[in-house]
């Protein structure tokens, strides 16, 4: 694995099967009386958020503090970013502080590219505008993976954790403000890594521009698409960033590409429906979809632990340098 | 696991996969010596603890885990009563993990009532520095409380480098630092024989 988790194209297959495969091991934590590890003593994260973030923060606090790892967070607001400190001299301040990895979210595309050439530890992007979110994608494939019953389950010979298969052959269906996404563009790449097949389903206006060279398929039509998707992924319609005229209103949007009941049942029967919240219910997804057996929502999050454990355990965990 | 690997060497550790015996390294125990030590280890632990009533095996993978599930057959064929047997993963206990790559975790298997109250054997191919079963009391503390945490090794080569000391021995075999030891096991490697070579002819074996 490369130092730092930018993109999700930073990882090649085998780097995306050994993240999930970790994974697996270190979701089993979760079942035990003691749900820490000593393995990351010692060192130091630091959660960088410019942007405002519940479950991702959060998540990545309790991965690193599992593992023992010392947790600074940071948040753009009341600190002296708001003052107008640039990223730059705020990468050295962490810098000085001798963090050994940071988690980023900005709300500048290529922000944590640019703190990768400014630090000395692993960064790991947690988001950045409308570019990346690769924690968000291995997650998804994470939890895929369970859901088709292709992780690691079997114990090998000796005791060595299984290995877990790929999701070749799963058709994956991603709906919504495909332009807005972070979350869509890492799953694209990540699930196109891993061997699933991709489409995407948006109104022609929340398409970004270079799409047609995305390793993915396109589709105007949910309708048309639902029947042939093993799974479906909702994208939240990003209230904050309709600044211009995307659709005509928002109750048309959900008419045409929202997920009701309905729409549901036309899904093979052993689809599953991710969302990777927050969720708008009634715009993008129904409630009565949220909460049915299909959804994924409740477990994407706790797979998030589990996930983002193992990046910082590959990414911190052995000796600097790599291998 | 294990090892403080002889100096300058960055041992390949537990990962390893299987490979052929071809003349790296002298056979010191055969398949029938195997046999016969993990016999007399189980009757050992029986004697030790009145009829392993109350004895969970936890082998340390890789190699310690099918060596668990063999002595937990064997102690049954003789008391007639099921002996838990599972693996305890310390990949995340060690103290060496800086000084290499993050590696792959194995798995930790813990028969479902637990260890609390239970006598636990812990179970490995080779006892060389004890820094393995240091890392393996320390993740069985995050597990629970055992009555008492025995431990049943097929070889002890010796070179201790912590106040750690087997309880059942397969077979007491005397090296030099450079030497390798290397266990291979049907389930993993589909042969049984323990081999002594010199460190830098197993390439990439087992080498502690």
């Amino acid at each position: 694995m490369n130092r730092h988790l930018i993109s999700a194209a930073d990882l090649s297959r085998d780097d995306a099967l050994r993240v999930l495969d970790t994974a697996d091991e270190l979701a089993r934590i979760s079942d035990r009386p003691i749900k820490k590890l000593p393995t990351l003593r010692g060192r130091t994260v630091v959660n960088l958020f410019f942007e405002d973030s519940t479950r991702t923060r959060i998540s990545f606090e309790a991965a690193a503090k599992r593992l023992s790892a010392d947790v600074i967070n940071f948040s753009a607001k009341g600190s002296s970013v708001a003052k107008g400190e640039s990223l730059k001299d705020t990468a050295l301040t962490l810098e000085a502080m001798g963090a050994d990895a940071v988690v980023i979210r900005h709300n500048a595309s290529g922000a944590p590219h640019r703190l990768a050439e400014w630090v000395r530890g692993s960064v790991i992007n947690a988001g950045d505008g409308a570019h990346e979110h690769p924690t968000q994608a291995l997650l998804d494939a994470f939890t895929i993976r369970r859901r088709f019953g292709r992780s690691s389950d079997g114990q090998g010979p000796g005791g060595q954790a299984g290995r877990g298969g790929t999701l070749d052959g799963l058709r994956v269906t991603i709906v919504g403000d495909i332009l807005h996404s972070r979350v869509a563009r890492s799953n694209v790449i990540l699930l196109h890594t891993l061997g699933a097949e991709v489409l995407l389903v948006a109104p022609p206006t929340l398409l970004p521009v270079a799409v047609d060279t995305w390793p993915c398929s396109i589709d105007y039509d949910l309708d048309a698409a639902l029947p042939k998707s093993d799974v479906v992924m909702m994208l939240r319609i990003q209230l904050e960033r309709m600044n211009a005229a995307f659709f005509p209103s928002v109750r048309e949007y959900s008419r045409r590409y929202g997920l009701d009941c309905a729409r549901m049942a036309q899904l093979p029967e052993r689809a599953i429906v991710m969302h990777p919240g927050p969720m708008n219910r009634g715009v993008e997804i129904a409630a009565g979809v949220a909460d049915s057996p299909r959804s994924t929502v409740v477990e994407q999050v706790a797979n998030g632990v589990s996930v983002r454990m193992a990046v910082l355990y590959l990414l911190l965990g052995g000796a600097e340098g790599d291998q | 696991m294990a090892h403080a690997q002889p100096a300058g060497r960055s041992g390949s550790g537990k990962d390893t996969t299987a490979r052929p015996v071809s003349g790296d390294g002298k056979i010191v125990l055969e398949q029938a010596e195997i046999a016969r030590a993990l016999t007399r280890i189980g009757h050992e632990i029986i004697e030790r603890t009145r009829g392993a009533r109350q004895v969970i095996l936890l082998g340390i993978p890789t190699r310690g885990v099918p060596l668990a599930a063999r002595l937990a057959a064997g102690i049954q064929q003789v008391e007639g009563h099921p002996v838990p047997h599972g693996s305890l993963d310390i990949t995340m206990y060690r103290d060496d993990l800086r000084l290499r790559p993050a590696r792959a975790l194995g798995r930790t298997q813990v028969p479902p009532d637990g260890i609390d109250g239970q006598i636990v054997v812990l179970v490995d191919d080779v006892l060389y520095s004890g820094r393995t079963v240091r890392a393996a009391l320390d993740a069985l503390n995050d597990l629970g409380r055992p009555r008492a945490v025995q431990l049943a090794v097929l070889v002890d080569r010796g070179h201790r480098e912590l106040p750690i000391r087997p309880d059942y021995v397969g077979k007491n075999l005397p090296t030099a630092q450079h030497e390798v030891v290397r266990v291979l096991l049907t389930e993993v490697d589909g042969e049984d024989a323990v081999l002594l070579g010199v460190a830098g002819d197993a390439t990439g074996g087992r080498s502690r």
